[in-house]
């Protein structure tokens, strides 16, 4: 299924990207692996030499993967391997904190968002996030959706109401919603509340989504929902997800990248990686016998 | 198993096991004895109050003024000098109160001006409020040479200002981090993410904050007795003095004239009747805002 999937689209979006051979010259001994995978896709975010660190602690080493566009990438590992510290650097909210320091190069369609001049309100309306537990702002599911469209963009009513109708319905959730649009969000099941987070992420247009193990608090149904809902809108957004569950990395991702102790140990197509990894520590890991 | 548990365990601890029972109901007759100390005295002030204040109440006590003694009259004057005295200093107190609240939680987190902020609020939120009432009489009322409603509000406005900024500032703590990231992560500014979010979050205890610091200013009548004094006649002018109830019980209550006590007791189970309605919405905001999470 993937590899017929990322034929489909490599050969459209190419324009401004990197070419999928660059990272060849930066990375260490998976090299040839990395540029094998994927190769003549498109990148969306190349991540070159990260270094990640909390108050001087060293969380992320020399972390450099691509991001393809229109592609899913599952990021898996132990606790505390550094995924959720990953994803959150790619929207920069590790900045809302102090002492939080990213050094190396997170390129985003060739710009540099660990630049100080990056702004970071634009950044993170362009990469979208959703989080493990579900947060819907204490307002109605029409407000809640609106809220970020209004911080950018100044639409009509009627244009307000498409988008937000577009947006469910995107998330799979406006049949569930569509008569009860003034009721506080609050008030839905768990996984309604998380399809409206992505509802709410989806609105306003960004070009990647961050999933920061978004199905982790909800139920088998609703992820299963979930999972849908992902492999649907794979198809225009660049995908990051977060996961602890080795079979949803499997089910929904193209690309997974295995991190341990900091490090990025593996990176290339799901099914290699699952079936055919070339490191010892990531086969340990998905035959579960670590971690 | 559990009959030979219970068997062993039966003998030794006896005597221990009864001696605990006793402690035990000694410690709960002494708490409610206690209990029922305190509010033996609670209820005793309300029967007082509510017996001489209910005869008190009348339609004139709504509609005339204050009376010279031996003449006939009500509270009026005073009840809107203190309406307007308490609406005033509410609304010059909350605003900087929810500001500063604002600023400790959610700019100033884990800085020392913070910390130092935090500190001298506390102090402010038990400065006796005779003190809070001298220092606006030096400030306002000595250099405007008279005393006036004006000064009144701002001396109960500094009272208001430390009890909106620790109830701001606890609620704002309340409200979960994974919902500013949320709403950063959709590119929010951090003062929209404030206002738009977090506020709303933290609303009901917030207005249950300004609630309770209306209720804690209206019965004050120390600050209001260097800075609005007291005025027998209707006045709605802010620059002077003006009538307000705590004063007027005050006045009263200690004079020797049978109908000015009358009044007093009145006035009294008015402000106790409006406290208590404020604390009643305040208990039932804050219930709201948890049954909703």
């Amino acid at each position: 299924m993937t590899m017929t999937h990322m034929d489909a689209n490599s050969p459209t979006h190419g324009s401004h990207q990197m070419p999928p051979g660059m990272l060849a010259g930066t990375a260490t001994g998976t090299a040839a692996e990395r540029a094998i995978a994927g190769a003549g896709l498109p990148e969306k975010i190349s991540v070159r030499n990260l270094d990640f660190f909390y108050d001087g602690y060293r969380a992320l080493k020399s972390i450099s993967l691509p991001l393809y566009d229109r592609q899913v990438t599952a990021f898996i590992g132990p606790s505390g391997c550094g995924k959720s510290t990953l994803l959150r650097i790619l929207n920069r909210m590790y900045d809302l904190y102090p002492k939080q320091v990213a050094t190396g190069e997170v390129m985003l369609d060739g710009v540099n968002i660990l630049s100080p001049k990056q702004d970071l309100n634009l950044l993170r309306a362009r990469v979208g996030m959703v989080f493990q537990k579900p947060t819907p702002f204490p307002m109605s599911i029409y407000d809640n959706i609106a809220f970020g469209v209004k911080l950018y963009e100044k639409l009509s009513r009627a244009d307000m109401d498409e988008r937000v109708e577009f947006s469910l319905r995107r998330a799979a959730l406006w049949d569930e919603v569509k008569d009860k649009l003034r009721q506080n969000g609050m008030s839905l099941s768990g996984g309604q509340q998380q399809r409206l987070c992505i509802a709410r992420a989806i609105a306003v247009k960004p070009s990647v989504l961050l999933l920061d193990e978004p199905t982790s608090a909800l139920d088998p149904i609703s992820t299963a929902k979930c999972e849908e809902l992902i492999d649907e809108l794979r198809s225009d957004y660049c995908i990051a997800i977060v996961t602890h569950n080795m079979q949803q990395a499997a089910r929904i991702s193209n690309f997974t990248a295995f991190m341990y102790l900091g490090e990025l140990i593996e990176f290339g197509n799901t099914e290699e990686i699952f079936t055919n990894p070339t490191k010892e520590k990531t086969s340990e890991y998905i035959t579960g016998r670590f971690g | 198993m559990t009959m030979s548990n219970s068997a062993t365990l039966a003998t030794p601890i006896g005597g221990l096991y009864h001696r605990r029972r006793i402690a035990n109901k000694l410690a709960l007759s002494l708490a409610l004895g206690a209990a029922g100390f305190g509010l033996f005295w609670l209820v005793a002030i309300l029967w007082t109050l509510l017996y001489n204040g209910l005869s008190a109440i009348n339609l004139s006590l709504f509609t005339e003024n204050t009376p010279p003694p031996g003449g006939e009259g009500g509270l009026l004057n005073a009840i809107f000098g203190s309406v307007v005295m308490t609406a005033v200093a509410t609304a010059v107190g909350t605003p900087v109160g929810v500001m500063a609240g604002t600023y400790l939680a959610e700019f100033g987190r884990n800085t020392k001006l913070a910390e130092v902020v935090r500190f001298i609020n506390d102090v402010l939120l038990s400065a006796p409020s005779i003190m809070v009432g001298l220092f606006v009489y030096e400030v306002l009322v000595v250099r405007m040479g008279h005393f006036s409603a004006w000064a009144g509000a701002m001396a109960l406005a500094v009272l208001v200002i430390p009890v909106v900024v620790r109830t701001t500032e606890d609620m704002l703590k309340l409200v979960p981090n994974s919902l500013r990231e949320a709403a950063a992560a959709l590119g929010a500014p951090q003062w929209k993410v404030i206002t738009m979010v977090a506020y709303r979050a933290a609303r009901n205890g917030m207005i249950t904050g300004m609630l309770l610091a209306v209720a804690r200013i209206s019965g004050e009548t120390a600050p209001l007795l260097f800075t609005a004094l007291n005025n027998q006649f209707w006045s709605a002018d802010m620059n002077a003095p003006m009538a307000n109830l705590p004063v007027v019980i005050f006045q009263y209550a200690m004079s020797p004239y049978e109908d000015w006590r009358q009044l007093a007791w009145g006035g009294a189970l008015l402000i106790t009747v409006a406290i208590l309605l404020l604390n009643i919405g305040a208990r039932l905001l804050a219930g709201l805002g948890t049954t909703r999470k």
